[in-house]
């Protein structure tokens, strides 16, 4: 029976995704959830509220006069709140992303070598490049994906109950719900993937490079080597050799080594303020046009020659490191 | 049939000290060889350069293969058992077996069930739910179902009980062993091992100071019980060692004349923790 490189690979990822179930799989689910218990502890709030001051604003028909009378101009508006709807569910859920990622960066090459569990998965015949791989992978495809496909689901959810809330005030759901572009921002979500695949790379790098190297405490050394060096040089004043402002080190170095494993930051500080978000009328911010001009940006590049010159090391430490 | 292992002027070296000095042996097919020293000899650094764990200076060859440039081929002929508690605390028995049966291109899954089934253990159990007994019946299942031409054991059996370390020994001798395949092992057992094994080395301040096959340490070695009246004579033979037991003197002979000792008093083979007392004397001193 032979292995096939991309057979070991599957177990590899599948085998990140037992360890981590938790982070990966149950932190999506949870949070989802009580995105939505919110919402509809929120919407009954309302309704009671509403009860209580004799506010119905769906018994005069006046809600459906105004969807009635919208042109489409309007409708569009509508269709971008409810899309904007569907994003929201997602936002909870990338803060909740960008934490997973980052802890389990840290402990990724760290902690089997705390326990010493490092000596049964050496004892199988599996390159130390593809061990880092594998948790490349995991890091920055299965938890993302995991996350998006939880997202959808939870802005679908959510477009339902909002729907459902307004169909008891006598407006016709559905006539909205088809103003919504679930599909684009499903496609808009997925196609994210990749880019952040990109951006993550130097973070993602450094960290799991500290996951390797250190002989205690990665999280200290991750975060305290950074910002030490940062004070030095704010200290010293040294960016003024290059001409460059203290602020460029903090920007550059500290918060993109560290943060860019929280999606989205790519796309909020990723360019020097060229390019604007489209404010087109109705304009999706998170279209895959509109994002996707980040590849043009150098600070991406040369993030991702950083990020894989860091993996290098990473895999390097991976290969010598030992349980002591 | 040529050597599983070769290593010709094995050095390594730590800040502090040298674990291993200028070692050179072979390991020949077929065997079962304990390598036997105090701690910090240097043995699990021997067995880690031996699996391409750790960088040394020399000459290294295991299976055909560079431990530091090859190892994950190496590692498909290899197995290791590092004591009791490596196998990740949070996975399944169901899982681990998967696993493995999906990455090793060795792997009997058939075998493995086999041996789990006469076992208490169950698909769902976690290795953190389990004793330490259990762990290495899961380990030693897995390993058993590989069908390795190398089996390195570090203290495979430490912190067992008697039940657990004697069936160890035995399943390994029944259902895995056979003239095709080596097995290295450290033990501060002794007594456990001394009736399986082949060939023993003493390891100590790293470097190797016993390295024979048990036939010629039977041969070399001898135990010879002598009365008090001619404890002198005994002792003038230039004795390895010597113990008092009941009055009597024993004293251990390395390369003495049979013949004459057989005349001082009762002369029996050795059991290699006296040989091993006997060699290593003054280590801690």
């Amino acid at each position: 029976m032979k292995t096939s490189a991309w057979k070991t690979m599957y177990w590899l990822v599948k085998r990140e995704f037992w360890e981590h179930r938790g982070g990966f799989f149950w932190a999506p689910i949870i949070t989802g959830g009580v995105f939505l218990l919110l919402n509809i502890m929120g919407i009954i709030a309302a309704e009671v509220i509403g009860a209580q001051h004799g506010i119905n604003f769906g018994a005069s028909g006046g809600l459906r006069h105004v969807i009635a009378e919208m042109d489409t101009g309007d409708l569009s508006k509508v269709g971008f709140a409810l899309d904007m709807a569907m994003y929201s569910a997602m936002g909870l859920l990338i803060v909740v992303l960008g934490f997973v990622v980052f802890f389990y960066c840290l402990s990724a090459l760290y902690d089997d070598r705390r326990d010493r569990s490092i000596l049964f998965w050496k004892s199988l015949p599996i390159s130390d490049t593809s061990t880092v791989l594998s948790k490349i992978i995991s890091a920055t495809m299965l938890a993302p994906i995991v996350a998006v496909v939880t997202g959808i689901i939870v802005g679908m959810l959510q477009l339902l109950i909002l729907a459902v809330t307004l169909s008891f005030h006598g407006v016709n759901v559905w006539q909205l719900l088809v103003l919504a572009h679930p599909f684009r921002v499903m496609a808009n979500l997925i196609g994210y993937i990749p880019l952040y695949v990109l951006w993550a790379l130097p973070s993602v790098g450094w960290l799991l490079l500290c996951s390797a190297w250190a002989r205690n405490k990665p999280f200290l050394w991750a975060v305290a080597l950074p910002v030490a060096t940062g004070l030095l040089v704010s200290w010293f004043g040294i960016m003024g050799l290059f001409d460059l402002p203290t602020i460029w080190f903090w920007k550059n170095i500290v918060q993109r080594g560290l943060f860019s494993v929280f999606p989205g930051t790519g796309s909020v500080f990723g360019h020097q303020g060229d390019i604007a978000v489209t404010g087109n009328q109705g304009m999706d911010f998170m279209d895959l046009g509109n994002t996707y001009q980040l590849l043009a940006s150098a600070n991406l590049w040369i993030g991702v020659a950083v990020g894989l010159g860091l993996l290098a090391g990473a895999i390097w430490f991976r290969r010598w490191r030992d349980d002591s | 049939m040529s050597a599983v292992i070769t290593a010709s002027g094995l050095t390594k070296r730590y800040k502090s000290a040298l674990a291993l000095d200028n070692v050179s042996f072979q390991i020949a097919p077929g065997r079962i060889v304990g390598l036997i020293g105090p701690n910090g000899a240097g043995k699990t650094t021997a067995l880690k350069a031996i699996l391409g764990l750790t960088d040394f200076t020399g000459d290294l060859n295991v299976l055909g293969f560079d431990p530091r440039k090859q190892r994950g081929k190496l590692m498909g002929d290899v197995c290791f058992i590092a004591d009791v508690a490596v196998l990740p605390r949070w996975i399944r028995v169901h899982e681990v077996v998967d696993f493995v049966a999906n990455v090793h291109p060795r792997f009997d899954r058939a075998k493995c069930e086999a041996f789990l089934a006469r076992t208490k253990l169950t698909p769902n159990q976690r290795v953190r739910q389990m004793s330490k007994g259990m762990i290495v019946q899961l380990h030693l299942a897995l390993v058993m179902a590989i069908d390795a031409k190398l089996l390195i054991l570090d203290e495979p059996t430490l912190g067992l009980d008697i039940l657990y370390r004697k069936q160890f020994y035995q399943h390994l001798l029944e259902d895995y062993f056979d003239e095709n395949k080596t097995i290295i092992v450290t033990t501060h057992q002794v007594e456990e091992v001394e009736h399986i094994l082949t060939d023993l080395m003493f390891i100590r301040d790293g470097k190797i100071v016993l390295d024979a096959d048990m036939d010629a340490v039977g041969d070399r070695f001898i135990e010879v019980m002598v009365g008090a009246d001619k404890a002198d004579t005994a002792r003038a033979l230039k004795p390895l060692d010597e113990r008092q037991v009941f009055g009597k003197s024993i004293f251990l002979f390395d390369g003495a004349n049979r013949a004459a000792l057989e005349q001082l008093g009762e002369t029996r083979r050795p059991s290699i923790s006296d040989l091993f007392v006997a060699t290593m004397k003054g280590t801690y001193a």
